[in-house]
């Protein structure tokens, strides 16, 4: 499979859903080829809502419609609609709208339009929010399947999609079963957690097959649920490894790193945890740059992982 | 010769008026026993909220769920006491509840809580959001076939926040006719008077030129309400927005204007002199208890 954006595999999949499910609408403030969702809008032109560059307005519009019993889609960039957290809190997630906010071009990944189209708080944010659902899936199988489950399965109340503006690699096969609210762990080691989201899954397999050859054994683990984060297996694996890594592009503060933190606190798993993700503003670069500065790709999260290990 | 609708209409604005009073006592009840809220602009709405409830909406207080009931989103959400004393009259909750209001565990939130109370159609409170929520849900009854009629009474300060205005420039786009926003102009805010704070004026010229059809009322008027109520729905491919003129904390003569009225609750002897003061002028018994 070539590599491909999380982003393209939601537009088809919430194309291909339209047929089946009438109660879909669609929303976006003019980013719409951006975020794939013009091929919703290009088959179902009744149900799709070009609300021009106003997320304010478009978050409310989208909650609305779900108190009419729709299931509604609100998509951008993820900078620009998360950051309109007050409509998300009071308008969406107190209303208990069924509303997904798709949040395209995530993290520093986006490249090089620079820092301010970057997302580095959104999960951070949205994680708060008490009946809020936190998805990030990390290749377009598993991207397939979760709007599958928003569509088909989810019993209700907001969630937000995390998703890639960048093509990332397949990590799954083709037998993958996705599952909501568990961890998904792709190898197994007795030294090293490394727990990844999105865009950095591919990257921590790479260094573990390399730490691997080098008599490290690592276990990964992908995120695809940060909330509600399956906290009992996140302490397992902390259990079992006794040292715990977290990857991803977002801020350091407050995302999948603090929630890893959060739940092996309340379970009692002692460990230490080494977070790698952003501690500064973002800027332009290509997505490969900035991953490689960042170490978010497999030659960083290695360098990471071989420096947290001698320290601890 | 009236007509027969106009006799009923006419019929219809005399108990409402008479309602009215019962109505002012009550939100000075509740938030005396609260001890916070927002009086003035709870008095300056009651009227609009009562004549939506007993003369507008399509509703069923004995099914709020009703799939094809008319929403009222009550986008100032600090005027909720108005909208509360109107549904426990008309039997969706009991009255005795009315008394638990800003209470710990009461459905009957400071800020409208639909999640807890059934019979609200949106929470709101954080100023500017009702009436994007409106939209949506006419939207959504449009998709539907137009089963539905969305209301959205919005206040005036809150009409300084981008998104109403963001609202006002999507809602026309859609050529939607099935929603009626009504704006509560009681010219008062927390800080001062809303063309001190910041003014809207020319208000019916800018929804005007945002496409909405524009009317001007006395928000205070029952049957000016009314005929603007049901105008409203005369009018085909735009929606309608309703500037009713109002008086901050009207029916009470020391909170009529005050701008200091606009979020704090009367304390128990303020909220006994307003009481006598309505009663007197409803020719209600002095001595008649108020629960």
């Amino acid at each position: 499979m070539k590599p491909r954006a999380t982003r393209d595999a939601f537009g088809e999949t919430l194309e291909r859903l339209g047929a089946e499910e009438p109660r879909i609408v669609v929303l976006d403030a003019d980013l719409s080829e951006s975020t794939r969702s013009f091929k919703f809008g290009n088959a179902f032109p009744d149900r799709f809502f070009q609300m021009g560059i106003a997320e304010a307005n478009m978050l409310g519009t989208a909650a609305g419609l779900a108190a009419t019993g729709r299931i509604a889609f609100c998509c951008s960039f993820s900078c620009f609609v998360t950051s309109r957290f007050d409509q998300i809190k009071v308008s969406l997630a107190y209303n208990d709208a069924r509303v997904t906010i798709v949040g395209t071009h995530a993290g520093c990944g986006v490249g090089p339009d620079g820092y301010t189209q970057m997302a580095l708080e959104d999960v951070a944010l949205l994680r708060t929010l008490p009946n809020m659902t936190v998805l990030q899936p990390a290749d377009d199988l598993e991207a397939t399947q979760v709007v599958e489950y928003l569509v088909r399965e989810h019993p209700g109340g907001p969630s937000f999609l995390r998703l890639t503006r960048q093509k990332v690699p397949r990590i799954h096969d083709e037998s993958y079963s996705w599952q909501f609210g568990r961890i998904d762990v792709l190898r197994q080691g007795k030294d090293l957690a490394i727990c990844a989201t999105g865009a950095t899954v591919h990257g921590a397999l790479e260094a573990a097959a390399r730490l691997a050859d080098e008599g490290v054994q690592c276990t990964v683990a992908n995120i695809h649920t940060i909330k509600p984060l399956d906290g009992e297996a996140v302490a397992e694996l902390a259990r079992s490894t006794g040292h715990v890594m977290v990857v991803e592009d977002h801020a350091v503060t407050g995302g999948l790193g603090s929630a890893v933190c959060e739940a092996l606190c309340e379970a009692g798993a002692t460990a230490p945890v080494h977070r790698v993700a952003l501690r500064e503003f973002g800027e332009s670069g290509s997505t490969e740059e900035l991953f490689g500065k960042h170490h978010l790709d497999g030659p960083g999260i290695y360098t990471e992982a071989r420096s947290f290990l001698e320290r601890f | 010769m009236p007509t027969e609708k106009e006799e009923t209409r006419r019929q219809l604005a005399l108990e409402l008026e008479r309602k009215a009073w019962r109505y002012r006592i009550d939100i000075i009840e509740m938030l005396a026993e609260a001890g916070s809220g927002h009086p003035g602009g709870s008095l300056s709405a009651i009227d609009l909220v009562s004549v939506l409830y007993h003369y507008k909406l399509r509703h069923r207080p004995a099914e709020p769920g009703w799939a094809d009931r008319d929403r009222l989103v009550m986008s100032k959400g600090h005027g909720v006491p108005a909208q509360y004393v109107v549904m426990a009259d008309l039997g969706y909750f009991p009255r005795a509840q009315l008394w638990t209001l800003r209470k710990l565990g009461s459905p009957l939130q400071g800020h409208p809580c639909a999640r807890w109370l059934p019979g609200l159609d949106a929470s709101t409170g954080s100023l500017g959001q009702g009436l994007s929520i409106a939209q949506g849900m006419a939207l959504g009854s449009r998709l539907d076939g137009n089963p539905f009629r969305t209301y959205c009474l919005m206040g005036d300060g809150e009409t300084q926040e981008g998104q109403v205005w963001e609202a006002a420039m999507s809602i026309p786009k859609w050529r939607i006719d099935n929603l009626t926003v009504i704006i509560d102009y009681n010219k008062a805010q927390i800080d001062g008077y809303v063309r001190d704070v910041m003014d809207l004026e020319p208000l019916a010229d800018k929804w005007q030129a945002f496409g909405w059809h524009v009317l001007t009322i006395d928000g205070h008027d029952y049957r000016q309400i009314m005929g603007a109520l049901d105008q409203a729905e005369q009018v085909k491919g735009r929606p309608t927005y309703i500037i009713a003129h109002t008086v901050k904390g009207k029916g009470v003569s020391f909170m009529e204007n005050v701008v200091h009225w606009h979020g704090v609750a009367p304390k128990r002897e303020e909220a006994d002199r307003a009481i006598a003061e309505l009663k007197e002028k409803a020719g209600i018994p002095a001595e008649e208890a108020v629960r």
